[in-house]
């Protein structure tokens, strides 16, 4: 969700195999850099697979450029990795979020395939991304002050994860200013 | 049906496997060990198909061990548990293999570990972990009596229980079960569970 000059990303926390449940401290997040972050949802092995590929490339672009990638650079970079795979797919939709230049903040997220969504507002992925974009919806205002902000998203994050038997367990959120990264732990519903 | 399932405890990891081999409805043997030691202190317990089993196990062990001639230190848990994710991740789009793995390793570091590694890559760090129809109990089992920092005995007790629980609930259940412990003295075979055992084959 983009607020006022910051933005947040949240996941739940929930690593299940169909039903069973294995773990409940999953980390779907991930740091490209102090200003960009990728949620990765769906088959596990692959958002660990992908996340591997796209750190590497992050890496190499950062050894050859000497500087950080741009979130909308990135999000480029993800759409082709992941259309490189067309006919084998990565079976994860990312969720981009980062601060562009003048730290506006970017979003966007993606289907398996790399088809990119822009947004002005706020991205959802997931097993829950009905009830996700029910709830942020209605619960989203734009230019939102980073603790109102957090608060939301929180809220949309338990609310719509409560009515999915497969997301939950807690959540993840993390709120990035151009300053600093607040990084939280939600306690939902543990079932 | 297989089952494995292992816990962290005080300065300690075990896994337990089932040890039985199984082809349709027939028993080949009672005493097959599927937790393989690593090296001097990791373990790796493996369920799935046995072939994939055996093969892929062994060729963990023997890269784990090619590295430590080739280096002179041996490698971390978390090492391990990477490299295993690695070669199953690059397997599963060409021909993968379907062996669901517990990795158990003690690093005088960060202490005892315990890896979940299922067939298609997944890795993921945790205290207790269970693979096959014996994870619906082991599981169940140690989400209530399963605490950080369990002593050896709570651990063995809860163990048992699991393996109790196993051999009253599940309709195949496996006979016999061997569990393994790793520990700042090294990986060993801390009991086997027996309630059937092999008959002695006597010498031609």
């Amino acid at each position: 969700m983009v607020g006022k000059n910051c933005f947040a990303i949240a996941s739940d926390r929930r690593l299940g195999v169909n039903l069973q449940t294995v773990a409940t401290d999953f980390q779907r997040i991930y740091k490209i850099h102090d200003k960009l972050y990728i949620g990765l949802s769906g088959l596990a092995t692959d958002a660990q697979t992908l996340y591997q590929r796209l750190i590497f490339r992050h890496k190499l672009y950062q050894l050859r450029e000497e500087r950080d990638m741009k979130p909308p650079t990135f999000a480029s970079l993800v759409s082709a990795i992941l259309y490189e795979k067309r006919f084998g797919p990565y079976f994860c939709q990312p969720v981009i979020a980062g601060l562009d230049d003048d730290d506006v903040p970017f979003i966007c997220t993606m289907d398996c395939l790399g088809a990119k969504e822009l947004a002005k507002d706020f991205v959802v992925s997931g097993t829950a991304s009905e009830s996700l974009y029910g709830v942020c919806e209605s619960m989203y205002k734009p230019n939102m002050e980073p603790e109102e902000l957090f608060e939301t998203i929180s809220q949309a994050l338990l609310s719509s994860v409560d009515r999915d038997c497969l997301s939950g367990w807690g959540g993840h959120v993390l709120l990035v200013t151009p300053t600093e990264v607040q990084e939280k732990t939600l306690k939902g519903r543990m079932d | 049906m297989e089952c494995v399932f292992g816990l962290v405890g005080d300065g300690f990891a075990l896994v337990a496997a089932d040890t039985s081999a199984v082809h349709s409805i027939l028993v080949h043997k009672s005493n097959e060990d599927k937790v393989m030691l690593l090296d001097s202190h990791k373990l790796l317990g493996a369920s799935g198909e046995a072939g994939d089993r055996a093969q892929f196990t062994e060729y963990i062990q023997k890269n784990v061990h090619l590295y430590e001639f080739r280096n002179g230190i041996p490698l971390t848990t978390a090492a391990v548990a990477n490299f295993t994710r690695g070669e199953l991740a690059v397997a599963l789009r060409k021909n993968p293999y379907f062996v669901n793995i517990l990795l158990a390793g003690y690093d005088k570091d960060v202490g005892p570990s315990l890896y979940y590694i299922d067939y298609i890559a997944t890795l993921h760090k945790v205290d207790k972990g269970a693979f096959g129809y014996g994870s619906y109990f082991a599981l169940s089992m140690m989400d209530r009596h399963y605490h950080s920092r369990m002593s050896l005995e709570e651990a063995i007790n809860l163990v048992d229980k699991c393996i109790m629980e196993i051999r009253s609930r599940l309709v195949v259940a496996p006979p016999n079960f061997v569990i393994k412990i790793v520990d700042k003295d090294g990986a060993r075979e801390y009991a086997w569970r027996e309630s059937i055992k092999d008959a002695e084959v006597s010498a031609a």
